[in-house]
């Protein structure tokens, strides 16, 4: 259940160092578009073995006359096997950006390819629609949308039968969605949701994986929250279908759930969740419910694989989540609705470990659930005691500023409910961490420092005592001059010399 | 970050929820200068909060792309012949075979034995080609209903609809799957008379026996390359258009 279906393989030839170098730079390239708005990428499904005796696949760069021959040779070979072999070597030159620039360039090559493509010979359509693949990754905006003569046909194969080819019409289309929103503009009116709604209930598994990469771009869109997810016409919107049921239905735990499936999904329902546009309909079907367990379940499989692709799959969750709750809250929603189990919280506490270990950038994530789930919610907080959960939380505070935030604003969470859960914040490490973060500079992390320090005197008198003796005043006096956080040392100060 | 035994041991427990501990606050807490209030937070989709994870999200999108080799290849079978009464088509993979019996056995119409590629499309066609009810009521109201999956609209004659699948979905004007029915009736008006002509040798389909087959451009329609065939220009029922060399036209395409 929890394998994924293809491992990640190094280009032959490629050190650790250089891989890590690579990786960072991808890294570094993904942010800047990110802060641009502009995060795009697309999936390549590419099966060729790569050629012997080479580093790795060389694409040859075709000129005008040889695509003209290929397309040529293709359209009207007498041998079947021969057009097939002619549209696999057109097929290999579109690998190369050059040769794509000259094919859509070329007159009538999309037309011809678009023939084959809606050709008899299922062999041919095959290879038609895998040279439309390639073009469809292409970085270029030009020969992406060159494609836009095909999608009313790729659109119309997603009702076949044939698993393979559909995935490769899936994976195409989601390439061209996530392109412009020009495409967009011509795909939603040719229905592309309710053909994807279709797809859905398909049984095969890297069927419905490239149905989620595909929605997934979808979603993502700029204009989605406001032109693609909303019911605002039956049956042509994301919400309007009946594509939340299903994916809900993918994401359930038990031995039919499969890593990349969910995965795609997950972020699906991110998207939908995070643009705020009918939560309280995934809540009536039970998504929360259904997250939960995902939760829960990710958790067990943390305690027992350490596989560290399992991130992939907890993010998107916690992040439904923690903006699912706060609907919860608002809207008058059934009892049951709503996420109670105590598991939930052990859960998350197995999955901060891992991220502490594995991809500490997903803490601040974990922890924002953790606040939502325990900001009004008296049980949870009880839970966090009673679980003895306190000591770890505190464990985190070093690790960022961010993080220290968040850790602090979860005590608070606790310590605001009165005397009878800070009878359980002091005597205990607390106080003595407390200290430990008045000496941080960031100006956040002190100043809720002091919110949690002036609830644990209140509630807690003596702890007040121990302050002093610990030198507590000194570390106040450090942020006196400070303008954000003065008038609150003062009243510390005083409650604590004064009572 | 240790984790006391009891999360483990918790985890693997039954549902349920603690029972809460008393709640009593005072007005105090949270009073000024202090600000605190405990409350949940929601953040939206640009969020700089969700940078990280976006980033780790790309990451594997853009890893997936980097496995080539990986891939096993198609496991190759002893040469078999397609079962299907009248196919020849031989195969040495079953990937191959599939996506085969799946285009042009799988929804065949049973009358005219014309292959679809999917159910949807198959049962539209045996309605307005094959069920003489069908022509009947399509008199008195609209019968033609609209390709796109998830539109209800419906419509008196096919090409109304074609207007339609063009204007309101976007559609190709030459949309292979959107044939109107080839008419015999003499009384029928000329411009509705079209033999495919490009199903005639066109990249190598066959008019007759299972091929898909291509709709012609109806005249005075906007035409993809641009090329525009007079609405005059009609050599009469069941001949192909004409001297224009299909060949050429092709090439154009």
């Amino acid at each position: 259940m929890w394998l994924r279906r293809r491992g990640c393989l190094r280009p032959a030839g490629c050190g650790v160092e250089e891989l890590r170098r690579r990786r960072r730079e991808r890294e570094a390239a993904l942010r800047k578009a990110r802060r641009e708005q502009q995060l795009i990428s697309k999936r390549l499904l590419r099966d060729d073995a790569p050629e012997e005796g080479e580093g790795g696949c060389v694409a040859v760069i075709l000129g005008q006359a040889e695509i003209q021959q290929f397309l040529q040779l293709a359209q009207r070979g007498t041998e079947e096997k021969e057009r097939e072999r002619a549209l696999v070597s057109l097929r290999r030159g579109l690998q190369h950006p050059e040769t794509q620039q000259t094919f859509i360039w070329l007159e009538g090559s999309m037309r011809t390819l678009v023939g084959l493509l809606t050709s008899n010979q299922a062999l041919l359509q095959l290879e038609a629609a895998r040279c439309l693949h390639e073009l469809s990754h292409s970085e270029q905006s030009a020969v992406a949308e060159a494609c836009l003569p095909a999608t009313s046909y790729l659109l119309t194969y997603l009702s076949g039968h044939s698993s393979d080819f559909i995935e490769l019409c899936l994976y195409t289309l989601g390439n061209l969605i996530v392109e412009s929103e020009a495409v967009r503009r011509q795909l939603l009116p040719q229905g592309i949701v309710p053909a994807l709604a279709a797809c859905v209930q398909s049984p095969h598994v890297t069927v419905l994986e490239a149905l989620g990469y595909a929605l997934s771009q979808l979603l993502q869109a700029k204009e989605a929250p406001e032109k693609i997810i909303p019911s605002v016409s039956a049956g042509s919107s994301v919400l309007g279908s009946t594509l939340p049921q299903h994916m809900l239905q993918l994401l359930q735990p038990g031995p039919k759930l499969n890593f990349g499936v969910a995965v795609e999904f997950a972020w699906c329902l991110h998207y939908i969740t995070c643009s705020q546009v009918n939560n309280a309909l995934l809540i009536t079907h039970g998504a929360l419910s259904t997250l939960g367990l995902l939760l829960l379940d990710l958790a067990g499989a943390v305690q027992r694989t350490e596989d560290a692709g399992l991130e992939l799959l907890a993010c998107p969750v916690l992040r439904c989540l923690s903006n699912l709750l706060t609907e919860a809250a608002v809207g008058a929603v059934g009892e049951q609705m709503q996420l109670r189990d105590e598991r939930v919280v052990a859960a998350l506490f197995i999955l901060l470990q891992f991220f502490l270990q594995k991809q500490p950038s997903l803490l601040p994530e974990g922890l924002w659930l953790l606040n939502n789930l325990t900001a009004n919610s008296p049980s949870f907080c009880t839970s966090l005691l009673s679980l003895d959960l306190i000591e770890p939380l505190l464990q985190l505070l070093p690790v960022s500023n961010v993080v220290s935030v968040l850790v602090l604003t979860v005590l608070c969470n606790v310590a605001e409910k009165g005397p009878a859960y800070c009878q359980h914040l002091w005597p205990g490490p607390l106080l003595c961490s407390l200290l430990g973060t008045l000496a941080f500079s960031d100006t956040e992390v002190v100043g809720q420092s002091l919110e949690l320090l002036q609830l644990l005197f209140l509630y807690r008198p003596e702890a007040a005592q121990a302050f002093l003796q610990q030198s507590g005043l000194q570390a106040l006096e450090r942020h006196e001059k400070e303008a954000q956080l003065q008038d609150r040392v003062h009243a510390l100060q005083q409650t604590a010399l004064h009572g | 970050m240790q984790l006391p035994p009891a999360v483990h041991a918790r985890l693997a427990g039954g549902p349920g929820a603690a029972e809460p501990l008393p709640v009593e606050r005072s007005p105090k807490a949270g009073a000024a200068p202090f600000r605190f209030t405990a409350r949940q937070v929601r953040f939206p989709r640009e969020h700089e909060f969700f940078e990280d994870g976006d980033v780790q999200r790309h990451l594997y999108l853009q890893d997936v792309l980097t496995q080539v080799a990986g891939a096993p290849e198609r496991p190759r079978v002893p040469e078999f012949t397609c079962q299907v009464a009248g196919c020849c088509q031989v195969f040495d993979a079953l990937e191959d075979y599939e996506h085969h019996y799946h285009t042009l056995h799988r929804n065949v119409c049973s009358f005219c034995k014309r292959a679809f590629p999917s159910g949807h499309l198959l049962d539209i066609h045996i309605l307005e080609w094959h069920d003489s009810l069908f022509q009947i009521l399509s008199e008195r109201q609209n019968m033609y209903q609209c390709l796109v999956e998830g539109c209800t609209e419906k419509f008196k004659t096919s090409k109304d609809r074609k207007d339609h699948l063009v204007r309101r979905h976007l559609y190709p004007a030459d949309f292979r799957f959107d044939k109107p029915k080839k008419s015999i009736s003499p009384a029928t008006p000329r411009a509705t008379v079209q033999v495919s002509a490009e199903a005639l040798g066109a990249e190598g389909e066959q008019a007759e026996g299972d091929a898909m087959e291509v709709c012609s451009e109806p005249a005075g329609e906007r035409h993809m390359a641009g090329r525009r065939i007079p609405p005059t220009i009609c050599f009469g029922q069941g001949a192909s258009r004409g001297f224009k060399s299909t060949k050429k036209r092709n090439k154009h395409q």
